[in-house]
């Protein structure tokens, strides 16, 4: 015995799941980003920003993790942004679709899955201790820029497949190059969406731990080049969290975090918005 | 304008001239497929300078084929081949070894049948083969850019907004701006596939008096399925029908007396 809707109910049941489905998603993040800076924001002052920590992060800031973190960040981007754009490219523009394509795209898939713990033991193994860059910006910095080139490199190659055939034909009509075309029409087009996953990537980077507290360190002192050892937010976060130091720390770092990478994001949107604004 | 051709007619309905000047464009023995696949089948057509030509036949007949081997921009469809006979622009072979394909196109400027302006403002969308070219001077590209504006007869609704994004414009305008910068590009040949397929009949007229215009300063070849169209604009028509061409001459004659009667048949509206 089935009971019988009509067809109007049976719409209005499926929009209240769909919008119930939505509003969870929507609670849960704005729980997470509540609890954070409920408990943390009360501990967020000008001086916990700018100052050292004092007694392990009991007392003091947390202005060498901001520097840390940014450092660490950057360097990862600043390496992982054109290789994987540049292999983007090459996959879309230069070849075409073969064996070695489709062993470089799945390879890509896989190292997007494998977790980041195992970045950090291949970082520490192979960038620490191999090349022996030590406990440094340098090494959390790469070991960063190799787990977010995945994500980098899939999304700015969706970004370019999606630019229109049309934008290219016409460009080649012109007796443009290959590189002209990439350059002047191709990336201009899909530059959103390369920043998109830049941003992404920045997102992993900046929240990441286990990938940098083997290769980065977690040292308290601000780093003054990138072969210092470093702290990040998110490291010192977890080892105040994970040796009792100071939960109110704890939290105040993660809302600083939190707020950090949020900023980033809404600026990331603002610029792309400007920028499709001139282009038309 | 008008150049007196004397024709002969030969079997199979082809029309052979004797003509004052040099083919700017000649086809000769062209065949080419897809996958295997032929789409044009041992063309033999000769391209004058200063003329409009029109390729016309049903669709599927090969006319975009023959325009994109032309300029060589089929080298991008990684299917197509060309597997016989050869294109000579100015008595060189488009397809030799030692042909730049960039600087073939640059010569032989396309528009498409639907508009195809960049992302990028109205001035920057013509002043991009100069650019591509490498002009970079302000005063020139400005220089170009309204001439070729004036010459595509878009200038007056467009001067007063040049850094406005292309896109505002409207479809009409868009392919208007699409002959500009093909214009721009300073080229010899104007390769046109169904520039007003999309048009209304206001648009069209202004593109047709536009070619009209512009066949004083360029060699043009017009891809139009529409026979009013090629009877409209075009001084010589070239009828294709399923990769072969069946017949041209000048346009008058093959609109009103057609040799071949698959070519009155089309003309006359009972296929295609």
């Amino acid at each position: 015995m089935t009971i019988p809707i009509d067809v109007e109910t049976k719409h209005r049941i499926v929009v209240v799941l769909l919008w119930l489905a939505a509003l969870v998603a929507l609670a849960v993040l704005a729980f997470i980003i509540a609890v954070v800076l409920w408990n943390g924001l009360p501990a967020v002052t000008l001086s916990f920003l700018l100052e050292s920590p004092r007694d392990m992060g009991r007392a003091g800031g947390i202005f060498p993790m901001v520097v840390s973190t940014v450092a660490v960040t950057l360097l990862a981007v600043i390496v992982a942004a054109p290789l994987g754009v540049g292999t983007a490219i090459y996959l879309t523009e230069y070849t075409s679709e073969t064996a070695l394509t489709r062993v470089i795209r799945f390879g890509a898939e896989c190292l997007a899955g494998v977790p980041s713990i195992i970045f950090g033991l291949f970082g520490f193994i192979f960038f620490v201790i191999q090349l022996g860059m030590g406990w440094s910006v340098l090494s959390g910095g790469l070991t960063l820029a190799v787990m977010i080139l995945p994500t980098v490199m899939r999304t700015a190659e969706e970004a370019i497949r999606a630019v229109p055939e049309s934008f290219r034909e016409a460009s080649f009509s012109t007796g443009a190059s290959r590189w002209q075309t990439v350059t002047q029409v191709v990336l201009p087009s899909a530059l959103p969406g390369i920043v998109t996953g830049v941003i992404l990537g920045v997102g992993r980077g900046v929240g990441e731990t286990a990938a940098v507290i083997f290769t980065a360190g977690s040292s308290l002192h601000i780093p003054t080049s990138i072969f210092s050892p470093a702290r990040t937010m998110a490291v010192h976060f977890y080892i105040l969290a994970r040796e009792g130091i100071s939960m109110r720390h704890a939290y105040g770092t993660a809302a600083v975090l939190v707020i950090l990478i949020l900023a980033i994001n809404t600026a990331a949107n603002w610029l792309m918005l400007r920028f499709q604004a001139k282009q038309g | 304008m008008t150049r007196e051709f004397s024709y002969s007619l030969e079997a199979g309905g082809r029309a052979a001239e004797s003509v004052p000047s040099e083919p700017k464009l000649l086809v000769e023995r062209l065949s080419v497929s897809y996958d295997g696949v032929a789409a044009l089948r041992s063309v033999n057509l000769s391209i004058y300078p200063n003329e409009v030509l029109a390729l016309t036949g049903p669709g599927g007949s090969g006319k975009t084929t023959l325009l994109r081997t032309i300029n060589r921009l089929n080298d991008r469809i990684r299917s197509a081949r060309v597997t016989e006979g050869r294109v000579l622009l100015d008595g060189e072979d488009v397809y030799g070894p030692d042909v730049d394909a960039y600087a073939i196109r640059q010569r032989m400027a396309m528009v498409f049948a639907l508009p195809t302006p960049l992302p990028k403002s109205i001035f920057d969308n013509v002043a991009y083969g100069p650019r591509v070219a490498g002009i970079r001077k302000m005063a020139r590209l400005r220089e170009i850019v309204e001439r070729a504006l004036r010459d595509a007869i878009l200038w007056d609704e467009v001067s007063s907004r040049l850094g406005d994004p292309a896109m505002t414009l409207s479809g009409g305008q868009q392919q208007r701006l699409c002959i500009a910068r093909a214009l721009a590009q300073q080229p010899e040949v104007l390769l046109l596939d169904e520039p007003c397929s999309g048009l209304d009949p206001i648009s069209t007229l202004k593109i047709e008096d536009a070619l009209r215009k512009l066949k004083e300063q360029y060699t043009i070849v017009l891809v139009s399925h529409n026979t009013q169209q090629a009877a409209r604009v075009a001084d010589r028509i070239a009828f294709l029908l399923m990769g072969e061409l069946v017949e041209h001459g000048r346009a008058d004659q093959v609109v009103t007396s057609p040799a071949d009667t698959r070519t009155a048949d089309y003309f006359q509206g009972r296929f295609g």
